[in-house]
């Protein structure tokens, strides 16, 4: 029998680094690092305020800016990026959805001016604003002018950039929101569909062409720890897109129906305690995603071990790198063809994720498709309950995370041994040095010919045209990233997407010592509204850009369910609007839940504007990834709780709340 | 010093001091004994706001997912661009299991936090059965004194859109293209007939236009079996198609909302007197139930005693405490 070993070894996929911070010159130096280090295509993460479509000098930017990515706000920020980086040779993969028509014309543009040819330009735009509605919480405008803008981008780049991939759509996000592998696969699908379907309808792409289109069709997907169960999802994703792109849309060439696939494996499961523990779950993980050749990932980028705790260091990224590198180039993983083709257990398991997952993607196109099963709040409320029940299984010990609600105990641990150093910590001023910047920018470039930039992008919205070109002459004519998406607000409006956590049910708590603790929570309740008058009243909080509304959503989910009523606002409030409604809500606490690092920014804003408004007595909490020293400061300033990754149980927060609400009345 | 005392100013609240709004509406959600007095006492002041008297309240309903969060942010902008006040209550219902709720309506809403002229509360049924809490109510009259427009917006179909009737002036109910139980709902009279009728979502011009003569069918059937709006004959009920999301309809449904007012001029203190006994007798009736009404002489008698004590002054709540007094001393007759 003939040896496997003997055949030539795979291309291994590309490896890349999700990052980006403080400024274009600063991410510059760190795309060099990383590629110097065997990167093999760069990741770009971009701030807060450029995916949202705001300059730095915006109001809601504060806080914001350089944060949790790079600050584009021109042309000029983006060749500064790229300063030295020769744009024909990279694959870019660009983390950016609403204003990705924006941030793709700034990078043709920057190429244009380094005199490469824009059709050969590889790489990827998210461009996936159907999942911000669920998940990211990034979009601006209306699904429908939303769903536009994916298109246009997509006609574009299958005409003139026909090596970019136009659009990822992305099951990550879905898994994050709480998503079980069936609904990850049932809802990327469904995304994928309603964006084949309306650039078909759009009639701008000839038939005989579809295929192209179909064949540029990617997706981002996540990997959690069961291993198993997602090493199959990934082979039911194969096999479902296989039919779809055969049934619904008659692709014939089997490579264009191939299932093209990027992956971050799972953040969300990194846990605050024993983070070193999270570097054996990212490679397991990894495993996932790579020991399916016939299902295996075409670029893959890591998250750090320290994630949970704050931003990443450049070495925490290299120890990532080092075991991607160490799993294709060491092992021998590469040298065989699959590995599970006829293996009964690895097969049943697929076609039971296929099964259910087709069944749930007829469920949504019976309910008219993606884009209306997400404006009337169906998906949205079936990803919160699936998270609420995730969350019980671990507050109760049914799931077991190590270190977390078992096997807790621990030596000192040498790499937090100084917590403060083992995260990275932004530079104050850079906010400040974006501003300025800014200023000196629309200073000196050419007003008349961004005016007119302007016009002509307002007059291409209210028409059906592509969006496209009118968006790659504002970026030669200097135009901002606020500016472009602040003409198109006053074409489409604004939109707030359904929470999903009104209609949520959550089942019941299960029996025993756990239901007790509910009940023992709403009697306590009960009977401080009898004492109060009226019922306890909690204002759950978003303020700043960061859409990762998860922790809020759950924290507003459980109050509910304890017995609070709760006053949920959704996303990207700004502290002005909070004490707003506080005020108006009369409410007796305000919980904040910040991700993005900009809490010190924030939190202290609120309370002062509180107590401004005569609200300093109410009680304000906050839940984020909040480094212990911030933590720290934050109380000192008078915050009445600082909550982490790592109080996941939400009983516990709960009866913290209530003690709060009882000592205030108390007070009073 | 309690904040509670200062929930007392009947003048800050006439000139819509948010804070002092704010903490009369805490006032009216106390359910504790000793803050009754209190809200009687507030509500009575109240009572004749020079804003109450001239304004405007609009109950809108309708069932769950229509849109009636995002069309009520829309039409809040579109109000307040016309120069007018406007404070809303939105009501959420409460989960019997935890007594808790998701008051989720703020989050389908943008405003501008230093607008002094809308004001937003969201209020819990609190278990009560009749969608409509028992506190909607009082706030309404709350909201009512301070502002020129007050809407309350209350889901599902049915028993809230009945109580709804007793605290607005104008009832509006939304609905979608396909909601079909509305429509047999409505034809065979078991909904009372809005006084507008709003077709939300309305997208798709064809789907809207559908739904839109479907409706004005439900309407002819329902008036050829001798129902009216608001048992008001001389009132036709438009039907307007909206979209929340583009805005469109907007414009329309407030020039029907003012025609409508403009209708009522001159029946509207008889409307809204009508709406107050009835609210009284539900509060009664609700506190002590069957016995108490027919200890005190039966339902027409408590309704021509309601009409006349209401208008020699006393609210519904002072007056529904009187009763129930006099119901105690009764019980302590009978043998």
């Amino acid at each position: 029998m003939a040896e496997y070993g003997k055949r030539e070894r795979d291309k291994p996929w590309i490896m890349r680094t999700y990052s980006g911070h403080s400024t274009a010159a600063a991410s510059n130096e760190l795309y060099r690092t990383n590629l110097a280090k065997g990167q093999t295509g760069l990741s770009v993460a971009f701030d807060l305020p450029t995916q949202t479509g705001y300059d730095a000098d915006d109001p809601l930017a504060r806080g914001e800016v350089g944060k949790v990515g790079v600050p584009v706000s021109h042309i000029g920020d983006m060749r500064a990026l790229f300063d030295g980086l020769p744009l024909d040779q990279m694959n870019t993969s660009m983390t950016i959805n609403a204003t990705a028509v924006w941030l793709l014309s700034l990078y043709v543009a920057a190429a244009e001016d380094q005199g490469v040819d824009p059709s050969v330009l590889r790489g990827t735009t998210q461009n996936d604003i159907i999942k911000e509605y669920l998940s990211r919480g990034t979009h601006i405008f209306p699904p429908a002018a939303s769903m536009r803008l994916i298109t246009d981008l997509i006609s574009y780049t299958v005409n003139d950039v026909p090596k970019w991939n136009p659009i990822n759509i992305c099951s990550y996000h879905l898994q994050e929101a709480g998503a079980t592998p069936t609904q990850e696969l049932a809802y990327a699908l469904v995304t994928a569909i309603g964006v084949l379907d309306a650039v078909k309808a759009t009639g701008r792409v000839p038939e005989s062409e579809f295929g192209n289109v179909v064949g540029r069709m990617s997706f981002f997907v996540n990997a959690g720890i069961r291993f198993v169960e997602e090493l199959c999802k990934m082979r039911a994703f194969v096999e479902l897109w296989d039919r779809v792109t055969q049934e619904r849309y008659g692709v014939t060439d089997p490579k264009q129906r191939r299932f093209r696939y990027g992956v971050q494996v799972n953040s969300l499961g990194l846990t605050e305690q024993q983070p070193e523990n999270n570097m054996i779950r990212i490679v397991l993980e990894m495993l996932a995603v790579t020991l399916s050749k016939d299902a295996r990932a075409r670029a893959i980028q890591l998250p750090a071990w320290n994630e949970a705790l704050g931003l990443p260091r450049p070495w925490d990224q290299q120890w990532s790198l080092r075991a991607q590198q160490i799993l294709a180039y060491e092992s021998d993983l590469l040298e065989y063809p699959d590995l599970f083709k006829g293996s009964e257990v690895v097969e049943a398991q697929t076609q039971h994720l296929v099964d259910s997952a087709w069944a749930e993607v007829q469920e949504v196109l019976k309910r008219g498709g993606a884009v209306e099963a997400v404006e009337s709040g169906y998906i949205k409320q079936k990803l919160v309950e699936s998270n609420a029940a995730r969350l019980r299984a671990i507050e109760n010990g049914d799931q077991i995370v190590v270190g977390v609600n078992k096997y807790v105990e621990s030596a000192p641990s040498p790499l937090t041994e100084n917590l403060d150093d083992a995260i990275l910590t932004v530079d104050p001023e850079v906010d400040a040095n974006q501003r300025a910047a800014l200023g000196r920018w629309k200073e000196e470039r050419d007003n008349a010919a961004v005016e007119q930039a302007l016009a002509e992008l307002q007059r291409v919205a209210n028409t059906d045209e592509n969006m496209m070109a009118a968006s790659i002459a504002a970026a030669h004519a200097g135009v901002t990233t606020g500016e472009w998406a602040n003409t198109l607000r006053q074409v489409w409006g604004e939109y707030r997407a359904p929470t999903g956590v009104a209609g949520a049910t959550v089942k019941a708590s299960g029996s025993g010592a756990s239901a007790d603790v509910i009940d023992r929570l709403r009697a306590r309740l009960s009977e401080l509204e009898t004492r109060m008058g009226r019922r306890a009243k909690l204002l759950v909080g978003k303020p700043g850009l960061d859409g990762h509304s998860n922790g809020a959503e759950q924290i507003a989910i459980k109050a509910r369910d304890v017995g609070f009523d709760v006053v949920y606002e959704g996303i990207r409030v700004s502290p002005e609007q909070i004490v707003a409604s506080a005020l108006e809500e009369g409410v007796h606490l305000i919980g904040l839940s910040i991700l993005s690092g900009s809490h010190l920014a924030l939190v202290p804003e609120v309370a002062e504007r509180l107590r401004a408004s005569g609200l300093g007595d109410v009680p304000l909490v906050v839940g984020g990834i909040i480094p212990d020293a911030d933590a720290e400061r934050l109380r000192h300033e008078g915050i009445a709780a600082v909550y982490t990754p790592k109080d996941f149980e939400l009983d516990n927060i709960m009866s913290d709340l209530i003690d709060l609400v009882d000592r205030q009345h108390a007070a009073e | 010093m309690p904040p509670s005392d200062l929930a007392d100013d009947p003048q800050a609240v006439m000139s819509a001091d948010k804070a002092a709004v704010s903490r009369a509406l805490n006032l009216v959600e106390d359910r504790r004994p000793e803050a009754h007095t209190r809200v009687t006492e507030l509500l009575a002041k109240l009572k004749d706001a020079p804003k109450a008297a001239g304004g405007h309240r609009v109950g809108l309903t309708g069932p769950p997912g229509v849109g009636k969060s995002t069309l009520t942010s829309v039409l809040a902008r579109a109000v307040r661009q016309r120069g007018r006040t406007l404070g809303v209550v939105a009501v959420d219902p409460s989960s019997i299991r935890s007594g808790g709720s998701l008051l989720g309506d703020r989050a389908r809403m943008s405003f501008d936090p230093a607008d002094a002229g809308l004001f937003v509360r969201s209020l819990a049924t609190a278990g009560e059965v009749g969608g409509l809490a028992y506190a909607a109510n009082s706030a309404m009259r709350v909201l009512a004194a301070a502002f020129d427009m007050v809407v309350v917006e209350t889901t599902g179909v049915g028993q809230s859109e009945i109580d709804i009737v007793h605290v607005a002036d104008t009832v509006v109910l939304v609905i979608q293209p396909g909601s079909g139980d509305v429509l047999q709902f409505l034809k065979a009279g078991i909904m009372e007939i809005p006084d507008i009728l709003v077709v939300n979502k309305a997208d798709h011009e064809e789907l809207a236009k559908r739904a839109v003569a479907d409706l004005r069918g439900a309407l002819q059937t329902a008036h050829a079996a001798g129902a009216s709006s608001g048992q008001d004959a001389s009132w036709e009920t438009p039907i307007i198609a909206t979209s929340a999301t583009k805005g469109s309809g907007i414009d329309e449904l407030i020039d029907a909302l003012d025609g409508h007012r403009q209708h009522l001029e001159a029946t509207l203190a008889a409307r809204r007197r009508q709406g107050e006994v009835q609210w009284t007798l539900d509060l009664f009736s609700r506190k002590h139930g069957e016995h108490g009404v027919s200890t005190l002489g039966g339902l027409a008698r408590l309704k021509a005693r309601a009409e006349r004590d209401l208008d020699g002054g006393q609210t519904p709540l002072s007056l529904c405490e009187h009763l129930s007094r006099e119901y105690v001393a009764a019980l302590g007759k009978t043998p």
